[in-house]
């Protein structure tokens, strides 16, 4: 009974973890340019796909991790610089669909270099699994809780102690006034985008072990990671966190005590039931629009 | 001035109708006529898809489900339980507009682009449950949907029949019922923007805050039309089943979705006729991008990805403000 919900509570923590994270990146795009970036799941997939791919040629693991998310990086700004920065008369329905075509264009690549197949990676650490109180626990959960969690306070310091953490939220808050203390607001952008795709990527990475990793692996978890946003309300970091965890044990306690064919339904009525209960979300800012 | 725009209207209708009664004489075979047919289907859905976006300034990123949910409550209500298909076509649209009230009505009473986010949520619930309820819908298999029935008479693409005494095929049928079809939904839509409904919702577009504050109840409206553009895929979507003969959850995936957005997008959010260029486009480009192979889904996005960032009004505006530039230098220059 314990044994069985800690079962269902590790794993909803574990996936609740890289949904956080993948959410982190939403917002932070979301916030710096109120696009929604249907190719932040593809960060994640590149981060999986080209450390698997690196491993396999000879590259010692941590040097392949570094190098991909590198990559994702690159993605991460060339995305902004190359499709997003170029339109920016457009309408922000506009910009989304940029992003969809984005995402189609990576996939497009992804899949011409490494095939449709599924691809395995190791555990970062041991296989054997850790027991308690008898339920199991993937040593790779622990990978994923703990870099998630450095990652989260890596944020936190960015963004409340570096120049250029205070420059994003400066941007993000007013446009106008961040350029008229001398912000490169274009620049701005480019950075968030690029910690944006750095954070997807190493979610992509720690998660791959778990889930397996594919070229197509991006679309499912891109919409959970926006779902977590939504739920956390777009547009807030501590949310972003909160809907992420919620979602995944919420998501995992209804695949183990309901059902698991109607799991991926539960990820999108709690996004109904926030909207129509709690439409700023859990820790949405009440928005003031100026006329 | 009212008439000139009154014609104008018109006119962009009978160019449409002209197009579509030439168009058989470029059609080859019955596969050219099948992939037209559904073009007619799929534009008429997002001339509906455009009165809200392009008129309420909201998007949605489900309406596959609506879609998807008009060709089951056919396929299920005519195949299983024997019902004629025009009830089924039209209760299954009644039960569409009422979920699309249901969700609409308190989110589009918020700011924001929350309308998406719920529509996407809806369009995925509708996409699981087809593809779970097995004894219902078939899974994911799919399941057959009778042939389109009215006072007892069949139309099905694959029949032959005689039009005022002239012999034709089921799939040139078909093909004459979509045209219609679609010049009936784009004749609606032009009628509704020209309506006290369609100058409310064009003032919400504009600034919610002014329309407001002149009285006009922008959540109505806006629930409105997007129960309007709700049941528009759900009509397409029973007509598309009844075409096909055939359907699975594929109809209301979330690929689907993004293809009707992005069609009325590229098109030209706001315009009825750009949007119809959309559909005609992203059908076609599968086609063409076909050739490509494993390259296809590189040159999908490549393309869309550029249409936006270089023609971000959509392609006919683009287009057609071009044109009218480019004549009016001409007229100049003989001045």
């Amino acid at each position: 009974m314990l044994a069985e919900f800690l079962q269902y509570l590790f794993t909803g923590i574990t996936i609740g973890a890289t949904y956080a994270l993948i959410a982190l990146g939403f917002t932070l795009i979301y916030n710096a340019s109120h696009v929604i970036n249907f190719a932040q799941g593809e960060f994640l997939m590149i981060g999986g796909m080209a450390t698997v791919s690196l491993t396999a040629m000879g590259v010692p693991m941590i040097l392949a991790v570094v190098l991909a998310v590198i990559l994702a990086g690159i993605l991460g700004i060339a995305l902004q610089k190359f499709a997003i920065a170029p339109a920016k008369q457009a309408d922000v329905v506009t910009l989304i669909i940029i992003t969809i075509g984005a995402s189609i264009f990576i996939r497009g690549i992804a899949q011409v270099v490494w095939g449709k197949e599924y691809h395995v990676m190791q555990n970062f650490s041991t296989d054997q699994p850790i027991q308690v109180f008898g339920a199991v626990l993937n040593s790779q959960s622990l990978w994923v809780l703990g870099i998630g969690a450095i990652l989260v306070v890596g944020l936190v310091l960015f963004f409340t102690k570096t120049l250029i953490g205070k420059a994003i939220l400066a941007t993000s808050m007013n446009k106008e006034a961040a350029r008229l203390v001398g912000i490169r607001t274009q620049m701005v952008l480019m950075l968030a985008f690029m910690v944006s795709a750095l954070l997807g990527s190493v979610a992509g990475i720690v998660v791959a072990p778990i889930t397996f990793t594919s070229y197509d692996i991006g679309i499912i978890l891109g919409l959970k990671g926006f779902v977590a946003a939504a739920i956390g309300g777009l547009g807030s970091g501590v949310g972003a966190v909160v809907g992420g965890l919620s979602l995944g044990i919420v998501e995992a306690m209804a695949a183990g005590y309901i059902s698991s064919d109607y799991k991926d339904a539960v990820a999108f009525s709690m996004i109904l039931l926030v909207l129509f209960f709690m439409p700023r979300g859990l820790f949405g800012a009440k928005v003031v629009e100026r006329v | 001035m009212l008439n000139t725009f009154m014609q104008s209207r018109l006119r962009g209708l009978v160019v449409l109708a002209l197009i579509l009664i030439i168009l058989p004489a470029f059609l080859g075979n019955p596969f050219h006529y099948e992939l037209v047919t559904q073009m007619a289907i799929i534009a008429a859905t997002v001339v509906g898809l455009n009165l809200l976006v392009g008129f309420a300034g909201q998007i949605s990123l489900g309406h596959a489900g609506f879609f998807g949910l008009g060709a089951y409550f056919t396929g299920i209500a005519t195949g299983t339980y024997g019902w004629s298909s025009v009830p089924a076509l039209v209760v299954g649209a009644i039960v569409v507009g009422a979920i699309a009230w249901i969700v609409g009505r308190p989110i589009l009473r918020l700011k924001g682009h929350y309308l998406s986010m719920a529509t996407l949520a809806v369009g995925f619930i509708i996409a699981i449950i087809l593809n779970n309820e097995r004894a219902l819908t078939g899974g994911p298999d799919g399941m057959p949907v009778p042939a389109f029935e009215i006072f007892g008479w069949e139309l099905s693409a694959f029949g032959s029949y005689s039009l005022f005494g002239i012999d034709i095929e089921g799939f040139q049928a078909w093909y004459i019922f979509a045209s219609v079809v679609l010049l009936v939904a784009v004749w609606f839509a032009l009628n509704l923007i020209e309506s006290p409904i369609g100058r409310a919702l064009r003032s919400v577009k504009g600034s919610e805050v002014a329309a407001s504050v002149v009285g006009v109840n922008t959540a109505k409206y806006k629930s409105l039309v997007f129960v309007i553009s709700a049941i528009y895929a759900s009509l397409m979507g029973s007509l598309y089943a009844h075409f096909q003969g055939f359907i699975t959850p594929a109809v209301a995936s979330f690929e689907f979705s993004i293809l009707f957005i992005t069609m009325v997008v590229l098109g030209g959010m706001g315009s009825t006729f750009g949007v119809i260029l959309g559909a005609v486009v992203l059908k076609l480009l599968p086609q063409v991008l076909a050739d490509f192979q494993e390259l296809e889904h590189v040159m999908f996005g490549l393309i869309l990805m550029l249409t936006m960032i270089f023609m971000p009004k959509g392609l006919l505006p683009t287009l057609t403000a071009f044109v009218s530039k480019r004549m009016r230098k001409k007229a100049g220059g003989e001045a």
